[in-house]
């Protein structure tokens, strides 16, 4: 069952409060999405850290209830 | 379990750059995993392909040892590097091949 593209925007709003996120439906399916984040949380460390970030705020959905997810963390100018 | 993380384990630091992903490198059964094995075949780098969906203990596996959700999964000599988007980033921004320049995997 694919999942609510609200859910992923209000988990990721959740772990990153006050952040700009954005979410595209890459395929039009709902179920291959495309997760923007820009954060100054992010800042110092490694992609694969910020990465992990957004991951751990889909709270373990990612490869289950969501299929595919892409990530793209940005630090604020 | 143990096995399968022991096998993960063998299979990243017996070989220089291991990529687990869905299908196989001639015949990449998603777009991610065939993202990943165009970037380095652009770089003119040998990888050991690894198919998850041949083995669902793999599969499973890899996301515990990496503690990463997706596939694909990147290792390069023994170290993650990421998966997909972090490859596409790193290879636009010149910093893949400058990654495998300083392992000796490239001529620089």
């Amino acid at each position: 069952m694919p999942i609510d593209p609200n859910k992923i925007i209000a988990m990721a709003k959740d772990a990153f409060p006050g952040d700009e996120v954005k979410l595209i439906d890459m395929a039009g399916d709902n179920n291959h999405f495309m997760l923007e984040v820009i954060s100054a949380s992010f800042e110092g460390k490694s992609r694969i850290a910020q990465h992990k970030m957004v991951y751990d705020a889909m709270k373990g959905k990612v490869g289950e209830e969501i299929h595919a997810l892409s990530v793209k963390t940005k630090i604020p100018e | 379990m143990q096995e399968v993380m022991d096998r993960i384990k063998s299979e990243i630091e017996n070989n220089d750059i291991v990529i687990f992903m869905k299908g196989n490198k001639d015949t990449p059964m998603c777009g991610f995993s065939a993202l990943v094995v165009q970037i380095f075949s652009h770089l003119g780098v040998k990888i050991r392909d690894i198919n998850v969906l041949e083995d669902e203990n793999i599969r499973q596996g890899i996301k515990q040892f990496s503690d990463w959700p997706t596939i694909p999964q990147i290792y390069v000599k023994g170290e993650f590097i990421g998966g997909s988007d972090i490859a596409k980033e790193m290879f636009q921004s010149g910093e893949l091949k400058q990654l495998l320049i300083e392992k000796s995997l490239i001529a620089s």
